[in-house]
């Protein structure tokens, strides 16, 4: 191509001849007569060059647009990921149990990391680790490792000052729980990466969990954003739950618990607190327990939620349901007499005692003392099948169904398989195992009018829409619940279970533990009480495992937790005495000569067809 | 024509100016929304953590311990309370 002009400019210099003058408008050059087929090929090659870049840049736009695009986008163009954080767990006043702060992880690309030893070991000391550590954990030929997690932002801080060469930061947020092991088993704990792993964080993993977002922008040399491009997916932030929980009560419950832990040298022990209107479980401690904000303690034994994990064989605790049960059948009456002498009974062989021998008792009697000999008596006139419907009905062999993860249904035999024995046995609540949250949930039917409520770990805004499936009818809880009031009164088994100021029903445990499939000289000492018992508000289940001091009796070791706990509940919910104070506080000072509508009802009959304020 | 073609030509720098100024006055004020946002984040972060330190310091066994040691209270008997009922003068126990 470059050398047509030469050619061009050679010609026209060969024809000029010199010395001949002509003038400068005309040049010989345009007197000159090109071959046409100079003129084509330069239309030609024309044409070729526009097909060539017509064909370039389709190849460029159509062709291979995608790949150029991102190319393209990569220079300038970056996603950036939203964080959304985790909801919080509150309380039922809002105070907070669980909620999640960011903090910085930092991390390592080890082949790019060329620390000095003097670097490391400024690094080592920022992350408080120790630096053979760190150097062992950058020697390796990985193209990414964590140094450490979870890191206070202003450690990070500092780090981020000294530009160590590979080393980076990232946010992630840490979940704490300011209320510790007072509520680590109701709450739970979540893994380093913010999943659920326990309790209501795993429970309500779905709702508490957030979704990141996600937006492009352009940035510009500086690193600063210029403008988004495409359109911003908004992170969604979890739910906040808000817990059926108090935690006034919760600690109460569980600073009471820990101190009779200690005081009684038990094993274990569980407390439920439940809230008779609504279902809502106010409270749920636990011994042993753990301290969720530190990590390394997360294992074992400690982690375990007793009071829906662990089921025990109640004891007398059950009891009342026996009774409800005659009462219901119209085969006994409050006052029926029941022979308890000589304090033994053999049922096939096997002989079911008392602890201290009983003579003839009012069915409101047997309740009151406690015994078994009278409760295998009234078993005995049922069948089965109605014993098993009873036991059901109230949840026993279900799992509550709250949702926590682990939660055990308890053993409920079937029927068809019981022996006569195994019926005697289990009126009082052996042979038959319950989590202390299913026996808590069972004496609802005695504090509302026979109807078994669902529980609730969350708060319920409307509590007359809960609604319940009857099991008694309101007359028997009703006569359950003075006969229960017997219990806590002076001649029943639980006298150190009392309230001044309020009335009590309830009922103790004292259950002996199964050790290889025979009773061991190990027992389980229960309380569960109904307060204030003439318009109960409260349902609380106290269970004290393996107490190893001078008491055994669920009176003596449960009972007085139910008391302190109880005091302090209903004074944090305001409900006013139903008992006069005047007479509590003389029967402060003279112990056994109360005069309250309950004990009257023990002694005699006639005295029940004109109770003065009673509750029937 | 010629002054038209000036005209125009003015015209059409004063146009490429005036699309250079507002484009940077954009980007100013997306960058001021931007730490704006940033701010916003930041407070939000700072309200969590003063939120866990308000539970931290407002922990039950905390306000126990300073009440019964250091404020020297305590739960008044029954004996002591009075219970004052709305409504029904008179019929309190």
């Amino acid at each position: 191509m470059m050398r047509f002009p030469g050619k061009l400019l050679g010609r026209s210099l060969g024809r000029r001849t010199p010395g001949r003058p002509h003038r400068f408008a005309e040049s010989p050059v345009l007197q000159l007569r090109l071959p046409s087929w100079r003129s084509y090929l330069f239309s030609v090659m024309f044409l070729v060059f526009f097909l060539a870049l017509i064909g370039r840049s389709f190849y460029l736009q159509i062709l291979n647009t995608d790949f150029l695009q991102g190319k393209g986008d990569s220079r300038y163009r970056r996603d950036l990921e939203i964080s959304a954080s985790r909801g919080r767990i509150l309380d039922r006043n809002g105070e907070i149990l669980g909620i999640s702060t960011p903090m910085r992880s930092i991390w390592a690309i080890p082949g790019d990391t060329n620390l000095s030893p003097e670097q490391l070991q400024k690094l080592a000391q920022l992350l408080k680790a120790d630096s053979r550590e760190l150097a062992r954990k950058l020697n390796t030929d990985r193209n990414f490792v964590w140094l450490q997690r979870q890191v206070p932002p202003e450690a990070a801080q500092q780090i981020a000052g000294e530009k160590f060469p590979g080393v980076h930061q990232e946010n992630e947020y840490r979940r704490f729980y300011p209320t510790g092991d007072m509520t680590a088993h109701i709450v739970g704990f979540t893994s380093v990466d913010d999943k659920g792993l326990e309790g209501v964080e795993l429970a309500f993993q779905s709702n508490l969990m957030g979704m990141n977002g996600s937006r492009s922008v352009i940035r510009d040399r500086r690193g600063q954003i210029v403008e988004d491009v495409g359109s911003i997916r908004y992170p969604l932030d979890g739910k906040d739950i808000h817990l059926a929980l108090d935690s006034k009560i919760q600690y109460l419950a569980y600073s009471t618990l820990k101190k009779a832990i200690a005081e009684n040298r038990a094993k274990a022990g569980g407390v439920v607190v439940v809230d008779t209107k609504t279902g809502e479980i106010l409270a749920l401690a636990n011994w042993p327990t753990y301290n969720p904000n530190n990590r390394e303690q997360l294992s074992g034994a400690p982690l375990r939620n007793r009071a829906v994990t662990d089921s025990f064989e109640p004891g007398s605790t059950l009891k009342p349901f026996t009774a409800a049960l005659a009462l219901e059948k119209g085969k006994y009456r409050y006052d029926s007499i029941i022979n308890c002498a000589p304090g033994r009974i053999t049922i096939n062989g096997a002989t079911i005692s008392d602890p201290h021998p009983h003579g003839a008792l009012t069915l409101a009697q047997v309740i009151q003392k406690s015994s078994n000999v009278g409760m295998a008596r009234v078993a005995a006139s049922f069948t089965p099948q109605e014993m098993w419907d009873m036991f059901a009905s109230v949840g026993f062999g279900k799992q509550p169904g709250l949702g926590f993860p682990g939660e055990v249904p308890g053993r409920l035999r079937p029927w068809n398989k019981w022996r006569p024995i195994e019926q005697a046995t289990m009126a009082y609540g052996h042979g038959i195992s319950v989590s202390l949250m299913q026996l808590a949930r069972s004496y609802t039917v005695f504090a509302r009018d026979g109807d078994l409520i669902p529980l609730s770990l969350i708060r319920i805004e409307n509590g007359d829409l809960v609604s319940g499936t009857q099991v008694f009818s309101p007359q028997t809880a009703r006569e359950m619940r003075a006969m229960l009031e017997l219990a806590v009164q002076p001649g029943g088994t639980a006298p150190r279970a009392r309230v001044p100021g309020y009335r009590v029903a309830g009922k103790t445990g004292t259950a002996y533990k199964i050790e290889g499939g025979a009773y061991a000289k190990k027992y389980v000492a229960s309380f569960v009480g109904i307060v204030p018992a003439s318009d109960p508000r409260l349902v609380i289940a106290v269970m004290i495992d393996e107490p190893g001091g001078s008491g055994y009796y669920g009176g003596t070791v449960a009972g007085p937790v139910f008391a302190t706990v109880a005091a302090g509940a209903l004074r944090t919910f305001g409900i006013p005495p139903d008992a006069p104070v005047t007479i509590q506080a003389r029967q402060e000072n003279v112990p056994g000569t109360p005069e309250t509508t309950a004990t009257r009802l023990a002694q005699g009959p006639e005295l029940m067809e004109t109770p003065t304020g009673g509750p029937l | 024509m010629l002054r038209l073609n000036m005209l125009l030509m003015l015209f059409s720098v004063f146009c490429a100016l005036a699309t250079v100024t507002s484009q940077h006055k954009a980007r100013q004020l997306f960058q001021a929304l931007e730490l704006e946002q940033e701010r916003a984040r930041q407070l939000d972060i700072e309200f969590g953590q003063l939120q866990l330190e308000l539970s931290t310091w407002a922990a039950h066994p905390r306000i126990e311990q300073i009440a019964r040691e250091r404020l020297k209270m305590r739960v008044p008997d029954p004996a002591h309370i009075i219970i004052a009922r709305s409504g029904t003068p008179g019929n309190a126990p």
